[in-house]
């Protein structure tokens, strides 16, 4: 338990190692540490932003989606809409045409039989005409008796 | 045969306790000592060659193992010894920058040194007391303790060197007539009262040191006597007593180194503080 040199040694071994030590050993280790602790910070800086990023991605393709959606179902709609016009329009049309045609065809009907009734008309006055001269065996001056045959006639 | 039993049991204890001691005696001239009278009878100037050796390998030890650490850092992954060294260093960055108020980038490697190393020499006690002595009898030195903080000397020592950054640091920051001004006028700042503020302080000054070293010697001391005691018993029993001990030492061994270096950055903060 005697003090004696080795207090004065212990000393100066104390001094050269803590020299030492702030010298070599602790600047490297220091710096190393806190070197990481920034690229760690960054690292989670940069996933939380890459992370909002993300979000904000999905919440975009989420709302493109949305609205095409909507405007599928639009267009849809507008075909829906424009198929039945047309159908509608196309049956208007069809009915329109039909009615015409059928007029067509009852106005040619008529001309038809007035055609046909002034052809018997012109036919029965001259066979009436021929009619009576075989009856009378007489000429008839066709002339005198014009009148009364036109009027013979329009009377059928 | 008691009385053999007993006074075997204190040579044993006595010889566990007794210092590799190299100096100048009166009568030998400069010689190793012998026996603990030689030792004593060579006064200051003598040296423990075990507390000096096995203090500076664990030095170089811790100083190897981190120096290697620090001269493969990553700033990526770290590999084991990298991760196992940082987290010493980070503890006592972090223990630094709660406890030392200045500014002064040598503190924490200071810190660092101490903590370590002290951690290192204490650990030594772990290892079964007789072993070193018997190996290093064989090669034919007579003593051989080898943890450096049961040696009055070692501690003191180291608190010397404290001692002496405390008041390096009080005249590099206060200036030497600011510092003489505090010894002098605190804590009765009239100028009748300054012999009676010398005392005090420079008590306070010089207890800093001395209660730095006697704390870490009186602990480490204390358990080594406990260890020897523990093995004169019948080596049955040895264990019994040996482990638990050993284990609560573990606890010891840590919060010693701890607790020296804690205090040193409480001296040297309190150093760099103007009043």
């Amino acid at each position: 338990m005697n003090i004696n040199m080795t207090l004065i040694g212990q000393t100066i071994a104390f001094a050269i190692f803590v020299w030492f030590c702030i010298k070599y050993v602790w600047p490297p280790i220091s710096s190393a540490l806190h070197e990481r602790q920034k690229k760690i910070a960054d690292g989670l800086d940069a996933a939380s932003r890459a992370s909002r990023d993300l979000e904000l991605a999905q919440e975009q393709a989420a709302q493109m989606l949305r609205e095409t959606k909507e405007q599928a179902s639009q267009i849809l709609e507008q075909a829906h809409k424009r198929s039945s016009q047309m159908v509608e329009e196309a049956r208007d049309q069809a009915r329109a045409e039909g009615e015409r045609l059928v007029a067509s065809a009852r106005s040619e009907i008529e001309q038809e039989i007035n055609r046909a009734k002034e052809e018997l008309r012109s036919q029965v006055s001259s066979l009436a005409v021929t009619g009576a001269e075989r009856v009378l065996e007489a000429s008839i001056d066709e002339k005198a008796h014009r009148k009364l045959l036109d009027k013979l006639a329009a009377e059928l | 045969m008691a009385a053999d039993n007993e006074i075997t049991a204190i040579y044993y204890i006595q010889h566990h306790l007794q210092n590799l001691t190299f100096g100048r005696h009166p009568e030998n001239g400069w010689s190793l000592a012998s026996s603990s009278q030689e030792a004593i009878d060579m006064g200051f100037w003598a040296i423990h060659l075990d507390t000096m050796g096995w203090s500076i390998a664990m030095g170089a030890l811790f100083l190897w193992i981190f120096h290697k650490a620090g001269r493969f850092a990553t700033t990526g992954v770290p590999g084991g010894l990298q991760n196992a060294v940082e987290m010493v260093v980070e503890f006592i960055e972090n223990l630094t920058r709660t406890t030392f108020h200045g500014k002064n980038p040598h503190i924490a490697p200071l810190a660092l040194t101490l903590f370590v190393w002290i951690l290192l020499m204490n650990s030594l006690k772990i290892l079964p007391v007789d072993y070193f002595p018997e190996l290093f009898g064989k090669l034919g030195f007579e003593y051989m303790k080898i943890v450096p903080t049961t040696d009055i000397n070692a501690t003191l020592g180291m608190a010397f060197g404290v001692f002496l950054l405390i008041i390096y640091y009080s005249c590099k920051v206060k200036g030497v007539g600011g510092f003489a001004k505090e010894l002098s006028l605190t804590p009765f700042n009239h100028w009748s009262l300054i012999p009676f503020n010398l005392i005090l302080e420079v008590v306070g000054l010089i207890v800093k040191p001395v209660s730095l070293g006697f704390r870490l010697f009186g602990n480490m001391f204390a358990g080594e006597v406990i260890f020897i005691l523990i093995a004169l018993l019948p080596f049955w029993a040895i264990w019994l007593l040996d482990v638990p001990w050993a284990i609560f030492h573990i606890l010891v061994v840590s919060l010693q180194a701890f607790i020296f270096t804690t205090l040193s950055i409480v001296y040297l903060s309190a150093a760099h503080e103007h009043h």
